[in-house]
């Protein structure tokens, strides 16, 4: 039987990162998030890995643009300022095609904000964030089982593609305790092969270069529009989503992280009132689980949005249906989080006025 | 007869495109020479920076990285980190190190990192058109300071040597230039010893070294040289600021 | 007899190797024709004289130059 802990989101995080055989951890403290680089200090020595308290965020991601490129599982965590400071370093290592993992523990914003939790960084995170053409791989855990897995499933993901992967938690995710299941087998680092593209000294073989300038005339856009199809891949094969109760619903909640689970409460409390609502939960918010959302849209009329911001997901969600469906929207920024009876009753007026 | 003195190894055939009477390409020439004398060029990482030298990924015969501007420490310490056994260099110009670089070179300075950074002083932004450095002396002409750097407005250039020798981090500082025989030599065994640093796992070493930018300064390359000889070097005074090697004698 | 070979197509006429560099004054920038670049290229003026220091070498930041000995 595996071993089953209660946990703290930020500790799951961690354990899932050095179960998946990462043994490189540089970030820089932020609350709600300070719970990670506190363990992995101490989980990092004990399993001989890298673990380095940086300077700043910036430093944090271009420590981990070098492991990568070193051929090493990386992985840094923060929460939305520091991502902002990430910007530019994804960008490049996303323009290098290298893989690295970063973990958004989101907090209320712009600016400082708060430290309470949020689904704002969204944009930031699925409409590239940086600069350039480029997307990163962003996956939304919901539960903290769910954190302690999804670093293996990003680090797998990210290095079949070449191309950092996000994953975007919020502080509520981060601070909640709940049961683990250590559900795989660790991955033993040495394991892990050598990439190909690995920087590790020229010794027996051709030099490599990791870089993401081209200045030879023509050359940058060629990258492009071959980093443009290793997208289309990436969306044609990697969509994940978790739908809940939509076959026979006449409206369809969509939400992810807390406010998914907000809304299966919500759903619950529906159903038992006779209201035949559905829940779509997209695991992967890049690529965006488009297709069956499009599907779906044939036959459900109303989809009620619910995010922890003023309205991002939605516009996802008003792309995937094609505007075939009313969409609602319940928005709590600022670290404001719904609630089931709030959502409750947003859900039985628009029932009320449904056709 | 047998050729003495050519091209070495630790460059590759890529013809450097710096401006006549750089000196980039004489450090460039030094370290290729040294990739080479001390058999360090296939384990080698080198990590080139933003500004003129962002193609020495071109220019080094080695696996090269060119990371975001400034942050060849960082990015240094996570492939040294990763891979031990790699010898990592950062060649950084001073507005890659003493502008936006600055976070990262005096924490990587004072985690006495095991890396050998390069320094190339050349008291301007050269890449991007002649703009004024930090490194830029008072009173100097830029396309940021046309009527000279005005201390009063923009302050005071930074002495970098000077200011990682207050941190108890680093193993090796020394200040050199490219412009005499007798300075190329210096600044030769100054790097050799920044990299046989890191191959006996010592520390940190940085090596500044005062270099000509013709270009940038409206200079002849021969002016140039004599302008480091005659005025940099009085602001920038070469010589060894940190050296743990006679400290544990 | 050292021997100071210059790339002619890889000088870019810098004229670092003849302010005074060599012990023998042998190095100039050639006053009479350019490289495919656009430089006045460095020549020799007297190869008997070149005692293979290298000096011009240490200078040179191509390097456009070859010293044999």
């Amino acid at each position: 039987m595996a071993e089953k802990r209660l946990m703290y989101g930020n500790h799951a995080v961690v354990e899932g990162v050095i179960a998946a055989g990462c043994r490189f951890f540089a970030g820089y403290p932020i609350t709600p998030q300070n719970e990670i680089p506190e363990l992995m200090s101490i989980r990092m020595n004990e399993e001989g890995g890298v673990f380095i308290q940086t300077e700043s965020e910036i430093a944090a991601i271009n420590m981990l643009f070098g492991a990568a490129a070193a051929g090493k599982r990386a992985m840094t965590s923060s929460s939305s300022p520091g991502i902002s400071l990430m910007q530019e370093g994804l960008s490049y290592i996303a323009g290098a095609d290298m893989p690295v993992l970063v973990v958004n523990v989101i907090r209320g914003g712009p600016g400082l904000g708060n430290i309470a939790p949020a689904q704002s960084d969204y944009y930031q995170a699925t409409r590239g964030g940086g600069h350039g053409d480029y997307f990163t791989i962003t996956l939304a855990p919901h539960t903290v089982q769910d954190l302690f897995e999804f670093p293996r499933l990003a680090f797998e993901l990210a290095e079949k593609y070449r191309n950092p992967a996000l994953i975007l938690a919020d502080g509520l995710l981060g601070q909640m305790m709940e049961p683990v299941e250590f559900s795989f087998e660790p991955i033993d680092p040495k394991d892990l092969p050598d990439p190909e593209w690995a920087l590790s000294g020229c010794g027996g073989r051709e030099r490599r270069i990791v870089r993401s300038y081209d200045l030879k005339q023509g050359r940058l856009e060629e990258l492009n529009v071959l980093r443009s199809k290793k997208y289309k891949k990436i969306k044609d094969n990697e969509q994940r989503y978790d739908a809940v109760e939509c076959d026979d619903a006449h409206m369809v909640i969509v939400a992810y992280g807390t406010c998914a689970r907000v809304a299966a409460a919500a759903m619950r409390i529906a159903r038992e009132k006779g209201l035949k609502v559905g829940l779509f939960r997209p695991i992967t918010l890049w690529p965006f689980p488009s297709d069956v959302l499009s599907d779906m849209s044939k036959r459900i009329k109303n989809f009620l949005v619910v995010e922890m911001n003023c309205g991002q997901m939605i516009d996802d969600v008003k792309l995937a249906t094609e505007f075939r469906s009313k969409i609602d929207f319940l928005g709590r920024p600022g670290g404001g989080v719904p609630t089931p009876p709030e959502l409750y009753k947003k859900i039985e007026g628009i029932y009320g006025g449904m056709q | 007869m047998k050729k003495i003195f050519g091209r070495p190894k630790g460059l590759t055939d890529i013809l450097m495109r710096y401006c006549p009477g750089c000196g980039h390409g004489v450090v460039h020439r030094i370290i290729g020479e040294l990739l080479v004398e001390l058999n360090v060029r296939e384990r080698a990482v080198g990590i080139a920076p933003v500004g003129c030298s962002v193609f020495a990924d071109e220019y080094f015969n080695c696996d090269m990285i060119q990371p975001p501007h400034g942050r060849g420490p960082a990015v240094s310490t996570g492939i040294k980190r990763a891979r031990p056994e790699c010898i990592v260099f950062s060649y950084q110009g001073d507005g890659d190190l003493a502008a936006i670089g600055t976070a990262e070179i005096i924490h990587a300075a004072g985690r006495n990192e095991n890396i050998t950074v390069i320094f190339i002083n050349n008291a301007i932004f050269g890449m991007t058109g002649g703009q004024m450095a930090p490194t830029t002396l008072p009173g100097m002409r830029s396309t940021t300071s046309v009527k000279g750097r005005d201390i009063k407005k923009q302050g005071y250039p930074m002495k970098i040597c000077e200011l990682l020798s207050a941190l108890d981090g680093p193993y090796y500082l020394e200040r050199c230039a490219v412009t005499t025989p007798k300075n190329i030599i210096k600044t030769k065994k100054a790097l050799k010893t920044a990299f046989r640093n890191q191959v006996e796992n010592k520390g940190f070493s940085l090596v500044e070294i005062l270099s000509m930018c013709p270009t940038g300064w409206g200079q002849t390359p021969v002016q140039a040289k004599k302008w480091v000889e005659e005025v940099m070097s009085k602001y920038y005074p070469l010589g060894v600021f940190r050296n743990r090697a006679e400290e544990e004698k | 007899m050292p021997e100071v070979k210059i790339l002619e197509e890889v000088c870019k006429g810098c004229g670092l190797c003849c302010d005074g560099i060599c012990p023998v004054d042998i190095l100039i920038l050639a006053p009479d024709r350019i490289n495919s670049s656009g430089y006045h290229p460095a020549e020799v003026t007297n190869m008997n004289k070149c005692t293979g220091c290298g000096y011009c070498y240490l200078v040179c930041p191509e390097p456009a130059i070859e010293v044999y000995k």
